[in-house]
Order: structure tokens, then C-alpha cells, then sequence
């Protein structure tokens, strides 16, 4: 019980400091919420759809932004409304900020910006992946304990 | 032949369509749908949408009577046929408009909200969506959309638990309001059932299908 209670204190704190340090915010916490008997890895299920849709669309928006000939901005922004959305409904509330700076850029048809912001967001996604990764891994090991998952407000 | 019984989805689970052409967003709302007891079917686009409910244009009505469609929720801004256009082309379906649909939009744009409500649509629901915003859509169209079968149902279950009620009145027709205070019921169902176009409109539904 005391390990269970050590891994359940640090899966805590962890989670306090994703959501202290801006990377998740309330939607994240609502998407704990309906993880059940049911759908027990729904969490993880959905955040490996969410990392799946990033690695797209930062793909269509470096080849959109690489074009010599002339950026075609709309479809850079169509894909950046996307991620927008997808980081919006999963609660990765970083990605989502450097969305709506990148969305102002395609607007303004301004590359450099853009260029800028795709690094940004390439930057934030990674940093996301890496340590989503280690509250599942958190997660893991608590159920492997016998423990149960806290749900952290 | 028993009419309402088959017609509808099961009694006791409202079937519902989603559609959004974002897989995080569907295996959400699939969730959301799912926690708040309802059968969930996801289609990524409203051609897809259309097809699921035989509306294909292209290919003729295919006939998809399995399990009827008793709420369609939809994301705005979608490729191809917008959650917008597939409104319109529900609404101007003699067979399918009184279907009620739920517009979902990143973006809280009022001449947007407005143009879906005059298209006919129940709500608008700003994304990223909640269970609280689902919930609510599921009780408002139990409270609008409620067919005959379910409230002979209610009515029958109300004359039950007024019988076993010491206080309540002895007369136990469907129209005595409950002594409950606490009762959520708004009106009596007998009422409601006469009087509501919508129940007049699903009465016919009902007959057509025979």
C-alpha cells in the first residue's frame, strides 16, 4: 500500500505541474473523468489519435509552407484550424496557443512567421508526447501496484 | 403488427449519429455520448452522414432502417459538405427532418449560430464539448421528442406508482399530477401528446412506415 501511495503522490504532483506549467488544461481533466471500467485506457487511446493527427499536419503545413513558387496560406490554415481543434479537444492548451498565433500568420500571409510558428508548434508537440508519455507510464504503474488512478482537479 | 416497438430504437437507448471529420473529436464525442446512455454511431463527413441514413443522393435510399436515428450531432466546419449544408439537407427531407441536429463549432461566431438555428437546428454547442453540454442535449430532446410509445409508458408507470402513493389522489387517470413536489414532470402527458405538433407529425411518421 505504500508504494501504491508514493506513485499515487508523485502521479499528483506531476499532473499539477502539466497543468501549473500550461501544457493541459480543464479539458484534459474532463477527459480523465470519463475514463471507466469500461474504457480503461481511453485517456491514452485518445492521446495516441491526437499525436497520430499532429505528425499529419505538421507534415501538410511544412510541405504547404516549403512551396518556392508561393505559399498557398489557406491550406496552411485549414491544417493549422485542424490541430487547433484536435489540441483544443484534448486539452493541450500550448499547442492550441501556438495555433491561434500560427492561424494570424497564414492570415497575414506572412511566412516567416509562419515558418516560426511551425517550429513552435513542432517544439510544443514533442515536449506533450514526452511527458504524457511519463504520466501514463506513472499510470501504469500504479494499476500494476493494485492502486487506483487519482484524479487530479 | 406492432408499429412504435419496431420503429423505434430500443426503448430504452436513444441512437444517436455523430459527425465530425476529426478522429480525436469522434472518439470523444462517441465517449461523451456512450457515458450518457446512448447507442453511438460516428461517420467522418455528412456524405457519410447521408449514406448511413439513405439519403445518398447518388445512390438511392439504401434502405438503412436497422436502427433508426433519433438525434444527429454534427461539427461545423467540416470538408467537403459542411455540418451547415448537412442541416439543410436533413431538414428538407420529408423523411428525415424532424430528426433533431446539434451543430458542435470551434468557433462561437453569432450570424453562425443564428443561420443553424433558422436552418433548424436544436443547439449550438462551442467545442471543445462537455459531458455537461451532452447531457443537457440528451434531456432537452427526450422532453421534445418524445414519441407516443414513451409516454403511454410513463403514463402507465405514473398510474402505478400513484396507486402505491397513500397521499397522492385516488383517481388514478393519466392526467393527476404527481403529489411529489419534487416531481419533474411539466405537463401531463396526455396533453402534451394531443396537442404537440410534433407528436401529431411522428403519429403520421409512424402510419407512413406501416
Amino acid at each position: 500500500m505504500d508504494v501504491v501511495n508514493q506513485l499515487q503522490r508523485q502521479f499528483i504532483d506531476y499532473s499539477a505541474s502539466l497543468h501549473r506549467e500550461g501544457f493541459l488544461d480543464d479539458q484534459f481533466t474532463q477527459l480523465q473523468k470519463l475514463q471507466d471500467d469500461n474504457s480503461p485506457d481511453f485517456v491514452v487511446e485518445v492521446a495516441s489519435l491526437f499525436f497520430e493527427d499532429c505528425e499529419k499536419l505538421i507534415n501538410n503545413m511544412a510541405r504547404a509552407l516549403e512551396q518556392q513558387q508561393g505559399v498557398d496560406f489557406k491550406q496552411v490554415d485549414a491544417s493549422v484550424h485542424q490541430l487547433k481543434g484536435s489540441s483544443s479537444s484534448i486539452g493541450a492548451m500550448r499547442v492550441k496557443d501556438v495555433c491561434i498565433a500560427f492561424r494570424s500568420f497564414c492570415e497575414a500571409q506572412n511566412r516567416e512567421g509562419c515558418l516560426r510558428c511551425l517550429q513552435q508548434v513542432t517544439h510544443e508537440y514533442s515536449l506533450l508526447k514526452n511527458k504524457l508519455q511519463t504520466l501514463f507510464r506513472l499510470q501504469q504503474q500504479i494499476l500494476a501496484a493494485g492502486g487506483s488512478i487519482p484524479v487530479v482537479e | 403488427m406492432e408499429v412504435a416497438g419496431e420503429v423505434l430504437a430500443s426503448e430504452s437507448q436513444l441512437h444517436v449519429l455523430a459527425v465530425d471529420d476529426s478522429h480525436v473529436d469522434r472518439k470523444v464525442i462517441e465517449k461523451l455520448l456512450k457515458i450518457s446512455s446512448c447507442k453511438v454511431t460516428t461517420v467522418e463527413s455528412g456524405a457519410r452522414a447521408l449514406q448511413f441514413l439513405g439519403l445518398d443522393e447518388e445512390k438511392g435510399s439504401l434502405g438503412f432502417n436497422g436502427l433508426k436515428v433519433n438525434l444527429i450531432i454534427t461539427d461545423y466546419s467540416m470538408p467537403g459538405m459542411t455540418g451547415y449544408e448537412l442541416l439543410k439537407k436533413i431538414k428538407r427531407s420529408s423523411t428525415f427532418r424532424e430528426i433533431p441536429v446539434v451543430i458542435m463549432s470551434s468557433e462561437n461566431i453569432l450570424t453562425r449560430i443564428d443561420s443553424c438555428l433558422e436552418e433548424g437546428a436544436e443547439e449550438f454547442l462551442v467545442k471543445p464539448v462537455k459531458l455537461s453540454d451532452v447531457k443537457r442535449v440528451m434531456n432537452d430532446c427526450i422532453m421534445r421528442g418524445e414519441t407516443e410509445g414513451n409516454k403511454r409508458r410513463r403514463v402507465d408507470k405514473r398510474k402505478f406508482e400513484d396507486d402505491n402513493h397513500a397521499s397522492s389522489s385516488s383517481s388514478s387517470s393519466s392526467s393527476s399530477i404527481p403529489s411529489s413536489p419534487s416531481s419533474p414532470l411539466p405537463s401531463s402527458p396526455s396533453t402534451a401528446a394531443t396537442s404537440s405538433p410534433l407528436h401529431s407529425l411522428k403519429r403520421a411518421k409512424l402510419r407512413d412506415h406501416n
